[in-house]
């Protein structure tokens, strides 16, 4: 019997309401990410990607179908058990970087761990260890404004890995950097899907960005596309019911 | 690390609005600390200057008049000596000192003189002018000094005469200058032997030129048993204000009491007129100290929406959220409240004798009050915006970037 995916979403649909106008973000979108998979998410902007992503952590509710976590259901729990969810089993990075300016990088770090009540030592031993592995352990007392774009958004990663989540949902990670920094951040990401078989759901409009992801899917206008020309085949599978 | 570090690494950085949201609680908080200094400071110097004029009550007989009792004359009017006790049995509040007293106009020699009984313990030395005669005191607490807490001067602390033999007399300074004579020398009144043992200094008031003799005694040789000319009473200025007199009315309701009403009332009506500013001010001052907490909350909520939306992001739940903001509004009241404590204290101690010519001391006790208050008020005005920031959908901001 096949491992329950870490995450499944089933017929999810998100519609917005512009003054009257109602706007279907996404249309009954299917998604699969098996475990350990690095799943990319292309499509241009205003597609529904980063949509997609805040409803899947629960930051959105949608307008109908079900998310499962390793078989469980999350559609329709409260705020709270969502926001234990998000602590507990899923890590973010954001195409802005999304840390706070005034902790330094090894705070940061260490923030997703305060949230989960971890003591002080276990804290700062696991922000160390993760700034080592991004190459900023010389860069753990420096404020994010002391910091390059490529910096912060690896000070962010590991941010993202502090809890060990079971899945790393990334929105446009290498959007704000240059190629150089972007390849950087691209291949820490597959770096770490790869050691620590953390799951990865990548959204990009970017098809550099998307060829890093080991499975790779479309999004246009709130609905499952074709692949892109040319993508690897998938073992996860987006694909609309409209 | 905890989140009370994100809160205060979060008020280090933005240092410039949380010294503009402490400028208005700091300045509430010594505003009534301030008037609250100066109202218990008044309140001192009132109990005080009530307390050097001596007795601030009379209690007559019915019919007698104050000057009867000046004059002493010899059909003066009388009550019987046990409406003192009937007086301390009422316990009324604000009774410091009852001083109950016996005058009548004798001839001592050739010269006319008023001759004063009293109870040794029971006279208050007026008169703490009469202490500078050696008479040996023995303290007892000043009715007011419950209400006056720090600001508790020495010199209201009640010295009664306790040295007064049955055979002995204390000489006002006139009345020792019109007899001729001094310490040690022994009068005659109505054929008993009294020696001088103190000349008291000059008070001036009527005791100046009176000779003064245990009551007893003076009834006795009188022939008038158990009366009364008059009690003398130190009541605390507050009760007074508060109907002390009417009271005392209804206790002994077949005498005549007499207040200093002119210069009671007027003290203790301007001391009730500063305690109600103090407490309208700090209505107001909660009023608005509140809504400005409340208004600093709400804008270092919209300040903070990107940072709300991170902590969501990463799991925090709203809970956290709600108490992040008013642990800080308990760090902004607390601080505002010592400040606000230590600036007001420091101005009116500071400034108080120049200004208002009064010596202001400080009142330890306010400061826990002070930080209570400022933290209760922060509290309160940033319960809502708290709320909201809790409440705060965190992908509107993330979908933002």
């Amino acid at each position: 019997m096949a491992a329950e995916p870490v995450l499944e979403a089933r017929g999810l649909s998100k519609q917005y309401r512009r003054g009257d106008v109602a706007v279907d973000a996404l249309r009954g979108v299917d998604l699969v990410v098996p475990e350990g998979a690095f799943v990319t998410v292309t499509g241009p902007s205003g597609s529904g990607k980063t949509t997609l992503l805040l409803t899947l952590a629960g930051l959105l509710k949608p307008s109908a179908g079900t998310v499962r976590f390793r078989g469980a259901a999350l559609d329709g729990q409260s705020d709270a058990l969502w926001a234990r969810f998000r602590r507990r089993h899923l890590g973010f990075v954001m195409q802005s970087f999304s840390l706070v300016p005034y902790l330094s990088a090894r705070e940061n770090v260490m923030l997703p761990l305060a949230l989960l009540g971890r003591a002080r030592r276990e804290q700062y031993e696991r922000a160390e260890a993760l700034l080592a592995r991004v190459g900023l352990e010389h860069r753990a007392l420096h404020l994010p404004r002391e910091l390059s774009a490529g910096q912060q958004q690896r000070v962010a990663i590991a941010r993202a890995l502090a809890n060990a989540p079971a899945l790393l949902l990334a929105d446009e990670p290498t959007g704000n950097l240059d190629p150089a920094l972007a390849g950087e951040v691209l291949e820490l990401l597959a770096g770490v899907n790869a050691e620590s078989g953390t799951a990865i759901l990548m959204v990009t409009h970017s098809p550099q960005a998307a060829a890093a992801g080991t499975h790779r899917v479309h999004l246009d206008e709130g609905r499952a596309g074709a692949r892109p020309e040319g993508a690897p085949a998938t073992a996860g599978s987006l694909r609309s019911r409209g | 690390m905890r989140l009370g570090l994100v809160m205060w690494k979060e008020l280090c950085h933005r240092r410039g609005s949380v010294v503009s949201g402490l400028v208005a609680i700091t300045l509430g908080i010594a505003v009534i600390v301030g008037i609250r200094s100066v109202t218990r400071a008044s309140e001192h110097a009132v109990a005080v200057k009530l307390d050097s004029l001596g007795a601030n009550v009379l209690v007559l007989p019915q019919g007698a008049s104050v000057d009867d009792y000046h004059t002493a004359d010899i059909d003066a009017p009388t009550f019987p000596e046990e409406y003192v006790e009937r007086m301390v049995s009422s316990a009324l509040l604000g009774v410091e000192n009852l001083s109950p007293k016996l005058t009548r106009r004798v001839r001592i020699g050739a010269v006319p003189v008023v001759l004063t009984g009293i109870l040794p313990d029971h006279e208050v030395a007026s008169k703490p002018t009469w202490q500078l005669a050696g008479l040996e005191p023995a303290a007892t607490a000043h009715a007011c000094l419950g209400d006056l807490g720090p600001n508790a001067d020495e010199r209201l602390r009640r010295k009664p005469v306790e040295q007064l033999a049955p055979d002995e007399c204390l000489v006002g300074e006139e009345a020792a200058a019109r007899l001729g004579v001094a310490k040690g020398d022994t009068l005659t009144v109505a054929g008993r032997a009294l020696k001088v043992s103190r000349l008291l200094p000059a008070t001036g008031t009527v005791d100046d030129d009176r000779v003064f003799m245990h009551l007893h005694e003076m009834q006795d040789l009188l022939g008038v048993g158990r009366q009364l000319s008059a009690i003398e009473v130190m009541g605390c200025c507050s009760a007074i204000g508060d109907g002390l007199l009417s009271k005392l009315r209804n206790v002994l309701p077949d005498t005549r009491v007499v207040g200093i009403a002119q210069i009671v009332s007027t003290q203790v009506e301007t001391n009730r007129l500063m305690d109600r500013l103090s407490w309208g001010i700090l209505l107001i001052v909660l009023l608005v100290g509140g809504l400005s907490i409340g208004n600093f909350m709400w804008a270092n909520v919209s300040q903070r929406r990107r940072e709300i939306g991170i902590l969501r992001m990463i799991g925090a739940p709203r809970a956290s959220i709600f108490g992040l903001f008013l642990l800080k509004a308990v760090v902004l009241g607390a601080v505002g409240g010592l400040l606000g404590y230590g600036l007001g204290t420091l101005a009116v101690v500071g400034f108080g004798p120049a200004v208002l010519g009064l010596e202001v001391r400080a009142l330890p006790g306010w400061v826990g009050l002070a930080v209570l208050l400022a933290t209760a008020v922060a509290v309160l005005g940033s319960l809502l915006p708290a709320w909201l920031a809790a409440r705060f959908d965190p992908s509107a901001n993330m979908q933002e970037v």
